[in-house]
């Protein structure tokens, strides 16, 4: 059991509601993401899953017609509340999205745009901060030599991490990743899992996923969403062999999704 | 079911490709008709002197274009200072902000109306605006008058190019806790920004075409443009019109073809290179 007494609640989701204009695609959502975890998000495609990790960072902001309502409140502050401010929020969690974003820029620029846009760095410093952004994000070694190319003449999968390093240059507490690993290829995928299992130390990780070997691979606990409702929300061992609702089952054993 | 026959749909297409190659043939040829033209009548006239020396009054047979042409850069710059900020934050505007709002569609709308808007009507408005007031016809009232019709212009293909930004990469940049207008300056411009020195250099090269607004507002002269701002400025499109149609001179008629040859070739530099430099990364 995923017990909040005991365990460090790190993002407590409470009676979280969300609209798309006049459709409502969350349904009173409340879940409890512990601190330094991975906690996966699964279900079918259109389930509410990716909208309920965008809800985290208020990303959603930026379309006029969408809105959240109850709270998220993270280490004890509703983010939903329009008093906190956004972009400090958004320097606290960092978003990995579907498809690689790299900016169009050099590999270097990448990293030290999030680094700079964040904090007064010197210039002997920015060098040792990027350095260590993609050392943490497992791609040093592979583009010491094309710190000056374009980010965008990386993998598909270089790409994916590098903007995992630039998102953890900006020193977050939360890492929010929505699928990070449909739109690459095996190993490239492989290397982020790896990857994600080594951040969990430092960050607190929710990942959307599709997948659920990946799921099962990589998350300490998962939760089970269906047309915009958490049904089963559980330690991934315990979903993936012993779940408690019949909808899960379906799903985990491959039977609608 | 019966199958539909074959050769007649064969014989359709062929028809169909056919007649689209006949007319773009025509097109092009008209095109290359033009400027043999424009080069045959224009070359005669061309020398040294036509390049250095300010154009002489009527009557007098020596002279050249070098003035028109410095008016010419001076009014289409002061066009290109006051349209294109301008287009380009209305462009943001649309692209960024108001997309989807009523007020947005309404703005679009005008842009598109304002694009259509024949250019003598803005030349006419300026003139009542600026040089009826002032009391004299002046550069910088041309400059006005062109930056009416670049607007519309920079403003849609600013538009168009930044929504060709995928969504991604705002909602990334965002993300990281970049402010709005950041993201936007910062990631997104650069990411569109072929597009957009393309299409100002387009802009610029319509408007430097034009005559009907210049007619109203710089009209003409034989000095230098010294007095940009206060004075008819020299420009090159409205000496053409005026050595073409007003003078009986046939070294005056001449000049005006050599004039024309000049701002073709200005105008098929301007469009080429932008064409050279931007149009095959933009698709790739």
């Amino acid at each position: 059991m995923i017990d909040s007494r005991t365990d460090k609640v790190k993002i407590s989701v409470r009676k979280l509601n969300f609209h798309y204009g006049n459709h409502q695609a969350l349904f009173n959502n409340n879940l409890d993401i512990i601190a330094n975890k991975v906690t996966a998000v699964i279900g079918p495609s259109g389930c509410g899953k990716s909208t309920h990790l965008r809800a985290y960072n208020r990303i959603f902001e930026l379309y006029n017609d969408q809105r959240a309502t109850g709270t998220i409140s993270i280490d004890g502050t509703n983010i939903l509340d329009k008093s906190v401010n956004v972009l400090e929020l958004r320097r606290k969690i960092g978003m990995i999205f579907q498809k690689p974003t790299p900016f169009p820029m050099s590999v270097f620029d990448n990293v030290a745009y999030g680094l700079k846009l964040h904090f007064k760095v010197k210039r002997h410093e920015l060098q040792e901060r990027v350095e260590q952004a993609l050392r943490g994000a497992s791609l040093w070694e592979e583009v010491k030599d094309k710190l000056k190319k374009s980010g965008m003449a990386l993998s598909g999968g270089q790409q994916q991490r590098l903007c995992i390093a630039r998102a953890i240059a900006a020193k977050p507490e939360i890492l929010l990743m929505d699928e990070p690993t449909s739109a690459i290829d095996p190993v490239g995928t492989l290397k982020v899992e790896e990857l994600i299992n080594e951040l969990k130390q430092q960050f607190t990780i929710v990942i959307v996923t599709h997948n659920m070997q990946q799921a099962a691979r990589i998350s300490d606990n998962t939760a089970f969403f269906y047309e915009g409702v958490i049904i089963e929300y559980d330690e991934t061992e315990k979903i993936f062999t012993n779940p408690k609702e019949k909808q899960t089952e379906n799903y985990i054993t491959g039977r609608f999704g | 079911m019966k199958r539909r026959g074959i050769a007649l749909r064969k014989t359709v297409d062929f028809v169909v490709k056919l007649l689209s190659i006949f007319f773009v043939t025509i097109t092009i040829a008209l095109m290359g008709w033009i400027i043999y033209i424009v080069i045959g009548k224009g070359v005669d006239a061309l020398s040294w002197t036509f390049f250095i020396e300010p154009t002489a009054p009527y009557g007098v047979p020596d002279g050249g274009i070098a003035n028109a042409v410095l008016g010419t850069v001076l009014i289409t710059l002061g066009a290109a200072v006051i349209g294109v900020p301008t287009g380009i934050l209305g462009g943001i505007y649309l692209s960024e902000f108001g997309s989807k709002s009523r007020f947005g569609d309404f703005i679009r709308f005008a842009a598109n109306v304002m694009m259509g808007m024949p250019s003598i009507i803005v030349g006419l408005f300026v003139y009542a605006m600026l040089v009826y007031t002032t009391k004299h016809f002046s550069g910088v009232a041309g400059s006005v008058a062109l930056a009416i019709i670049m607007f519309p212009v920079v403003l849609r293909t600013t538009e168009d190019m930044l929504s060709m930004v995928p969504n991604s990469l705002r909602e990334s940049a965002l993300a990281l806790g970049m402010p709005r207008w950041k993201s936007i300056f910062y990631i997104i411009f650069r990411s569109a920004k072929d597009g957009l020195i393309t299409g100002v250099l387009l802009a610029i090269a319509r408007v430097s075409g034009e005559t009907a607004p210049l007619l109203f507002t710089a009209l003409w002269s034989d000095d230098w443009p010294t007095h940009f701002f206060t004075e008819p400025t020299a420009n090159l499109t409205v000496t053409i019109s005026e050595y073409a149609t007003n003078s009986p001179f046939d070294v005056m008629h001449a000049r005006a073809w050599s004039a024309a040859l000049l701002i073709t070739v200005i105008i098929l530099v301007l469009n080429i290179s932008c064409r050279l430099l931007f149009g095959k990364k933009r698709h790739g």
